[in-house]
């Protein structure tokens, strides 16, 4: 419904379309071109907390994180020009990673556009290749329209980043406010409706599937189908194995989670992948981390591709059958076509490969006879301390996939992570907006100290406004992955990985965050247990065996039958 | 591999400031050249038609279209083969007007050639060409010898023989 009009600035009109959209919580750093909207943040702080980053890469970072473990839609803010572009790496990464977050950056003045006046920079040109939608607001009256459409198209169908930029006069004109909630946009159409016709063909193939299996990915998530999800796998006795982005979304310990699918997924669900006869990939899009090699991926299996979003459809794996549509309503239509099954002798060959998985890989990771600390340990006694139910924020490389692989989940969007895009640098002020979001749960940081250097600024935020994250940095003195790709793929020729660090306890304590340094087995779990205890921010710093490797892998190019398990 | 061809590339928009970028940067993604394309108003109030022509294979096609599609602001686009459509290119040639007094190959092209002067003054012309693109390579080709001034052509424009009833499907939209 149309409020009362009353005359007030853009500014404040912009921080009243962001309490009309339940925002309560958002991330940014103050400068020239938006200080008006800054100043109406002063006098709204009671409704609405801004919480001050280090850097705007940050804010935008935050702002996935608080979304991501929410499923709510984060907001960050930042002025013009170098502020604007400082949120582009975040902006790209909610991006590829479908996660719903409004920017607001400040504009000079609309009669400076163009003239290359202080701080201006054309942030839509530079935003629109990864932005879902982006507009810049040059009069005070269009504000509450357009921030009612940026909130509606971040959140809706597949979600994304929209980047609305400001100009300055736009935001000290006033002019006659009212809110209307935006619940549609002519040519966009968020939502494929459902094809019954479609839904039956696929029940129909699953119905005659002696060797299925499911490959989930994010769209679980963020269509809220988890219970959909598991009464899915349950009806039809379905291996279900999940993308990095999917992870959390079904209970490690469900009998049906065979793991992860991709270059350091789990054996059994990468090979078999080549040995289902029907592949069913729920709201995931065929990633080419997690494919390999096209020409040798499931050939011999009947595809069925479960997708809101059609351009996804045949983009990299040609599907017999696609049904479009939220996944949420989709399996819900699905479930009572598909006959309640029994695949026990399928489900075996998922035993037999985990069996020689853990052989092979996970003894070695989890029991290590060798006397340098292995990150599956560190992730096995953050399991134990936590009881398998903290948030993990990871970072990028090789303690990623160690926390993707070894860290057990109990309840969804508990995984948050920079899957697509890769950036180094995400988990820090990630774990941030994580824990402001769900203030309840533990939010541990699993971050390596290459990572860890590109957002450690952000420590300050962690101090200022007292947020009580675990970190977690896995010290192995190397920019890991690429290490580890240098000495498969290049000769051990180590160009430039080896990282010579700072004292990570001392800055922690500089930045009075409780801080402590484990260089020992014994040590461990008690070091794990009293961070986790703690009531405040905590780091910890697990000196790693330094040339730690990550298996199993499949090697760039290769198929997912040929994944080495050394 | 699939061969390419030409595709002509229709886009029924809303008319936003930006989203001529927001597409084009869909073939910079991919690494692909646009050869010519053109903005204007379509059939339906308000909305506007891009055309573009590309070359490339129609997996890639299709896909570029779903890519396209998905942009908030683009109601629906299609991909046509020429002989699926009814088009034209057009160009406009600036010659010395020497070549007009006593010239009789100059006289005859512009006779044969269905061209027609357009602006005419004591140092040059103006020759205005519509028709197929190899029609005006030729007359290209054939004018070059005598000195071309200056040549532009314009985006292909093109109409295509199926319905795309955007009106339709704008009408399904707002219910």
């Amino acid at each position: 419904m149309e409020n009362k009009k009353i005359k007030i600035t853009g500014a404040e009109a912009v921080v009243k379309c962001l309490l009309e959209e339940g925002a309560e919580l958002i991330y940014g750093y103050p400068g020239g071109a938006i200080m008006p909207i800054y100043d109406e943040l002063y006098k709204y702080q009671d409704k609405l907390q801004h919480v001050l980053t280090r850097h705007e890469q940050g804010a935008t970072h935050a702002a996935q994180g608080f979304a991501r473990a929410t499923g709510k839609v984060g907001v960050a803010m930042a002025t013009s020009g170098p502020g604007a572009t400082n949120l582009i790496t975040g902006i790209a990464d909610a991006q590829i990673d479908s996660t719903p977050m409004v920017c607001i950056t400040g504009q000079v003045a609309s009669h400076l556009l163009g003239s290359d006046a202080f701080q201006e920079t054309d942030i839509i040109g530079i935003s629109t290749p990864v932005t879902k939608w982006n507009y810049q607001i040059t009069r005070a009256e269009e504000i509450p329209e357009v921030m009612a459409k940026a909130f509606y198209i971040a959140r809706s169908g597949r979600p994304g980043p929209v980047l609305i930029d400001i100009t300055k006069d736009a935001q000290l004109n006033s002019f006659d406010f009212s809110y209307k909630k935006c619940n549609g946009i002519r040519s966009y159409q968020p939502t494929p409706t459902v094809d019954s016709n479609k839904v039956q063909e696929a029940a129909t193939i699953i119905n005659n599937a002696k060797k299925p299996m499911i490959v989930f990915g994010q769209g679980i998530i963020l269509g809220e189908a988890e219970k959909e999800l598991k009464a899915f796998i349950e009806k039809g006795d379905i291996p279900a194995a999940w993308t990095i982005l999917g992870l959390s979304a079904l209970e490690t310990k469900h009998p049906l989670n065979v793991g992860m699918v991709g270059m350091h997924g789990n054996y059994g669900p990468n090979v078999l992948t080549n040995e289902c006869d029907v592949l069913i990939a729920l709201g995931m899009r065929f990633d080419d981390r997690v494919t390999g090699n096209l020409e040798t991926y499931a050939k011999q299996a009947k595809v069925i591709h479960f997708e809101i979003d059609p351009a996804e459809v045949d983009k990299n794996v040609k599907s017999d059958v696609a049904v479009l549509g939220n996944v949420k309503d989709t399996l819900a239509q699905i479930l009572p076509l598909i006959n309640k099954k029994n695949h026990d002798s399928w489900k075996e060959e998922f035993k037999k490969k985990d069996k020689l998985e853990f052989d092979k890989v996970i003894k070695g990771d989890l029991f290590p006879e060798k006397e340098g600390l292995t990150m599956a340990e560190v992730l096995e006694q953050i399991n134990v301390a936590s009881n398998d139910d903290a948030i993990i924020v990871s970072d990028v490389g090789q303690h990623q996939m160690f926390a993707c692989r070894y860290a057990k989940f109990s309840q969804t969007k508990s995984n948050i992570t920079s899957g697509g895009l890769g950036t180094m640098g995400f988990a820090l002020p990630a774990a941030i907006g994580a824990k402001m979001g769900v203030p309840n749960r533990e939010v541990v940081a699993i971050i390596g100290d290459g990572g860890y250097q590109m957002t450690i600024q952000e420590l300050g935020t962690i101090f200022q406004s007292k947020v009580p994250v675990k970190i977690v940095v896995l010290n192995n003195e190397y920019l890991g992955m690429v290490r580890q790709w240098q000495e498969l793929f290049f000769d051990k020729r180590y160009a430039s990985t080896e990282m010579v660090n700072p004292d990570f306890v001392a800055i922690a304590k500089g930045y009075y965050i409780d801080a402590k340094k484990v260089t020992k087995r014994e040590d461990l779990a008690s070091a794990v247990q009293e961070m986790m205890a703690s009531k405040d921010a905590y780091f910890l710093e697990v000196a790693i065996e330094k040339e730690n490797n990550v298996f199993p892998m499949i090697p760039t190019g290769a198929s997912v039958s040929d994944m080495r398990l050394s | 591999m699939e061969e390419k061809q030409t595709y002509t590339v229709s886009i029924y928009t809303e008319n936003n400031i930006g989203l001529l970028n927001r597409i084009s940067a869909i073939f910079q993604k991919r690494h692909i050249n646009i050869e010519s394309i053109n903005s204007s108003k379509s059939e339906i109030k308000s909305v506007s038609r891009i055309t573009l022509l590309v070359k490339i294979t129609e997996v890639n096609m299709k896909k570029i279209i779903g890519q396209i599609e998905k942009q908030v602001e683009v109601i629906k686009a299609y991909y046509h083969i020429d002989k699926d459509t009814v088009y034209q290119d057009s160009c406009l040639f600036k010659l010395s007007s020497d070549l007009l007094i006593d010239n009789d190959e100059i006289q005859n092209i512009i006779n044969d050639s269905r061209t027609k002067i357009i602006y005419v003054n004591k140092e040059f012309f103006v020759l205005k060409k519509s028709g197929k693109k190899e029609e005006i390579e030729e007359l290209y080709h054939i004018l070059q010898k005598h000195g071309i001034m200056q040549f532009v052509r314009a985006g292909r424009i093109a109409i295509t023989k199926d319905a795309m009833d955007i009106s339709s499907i704008i009408a399904t939209y707002n219910k």
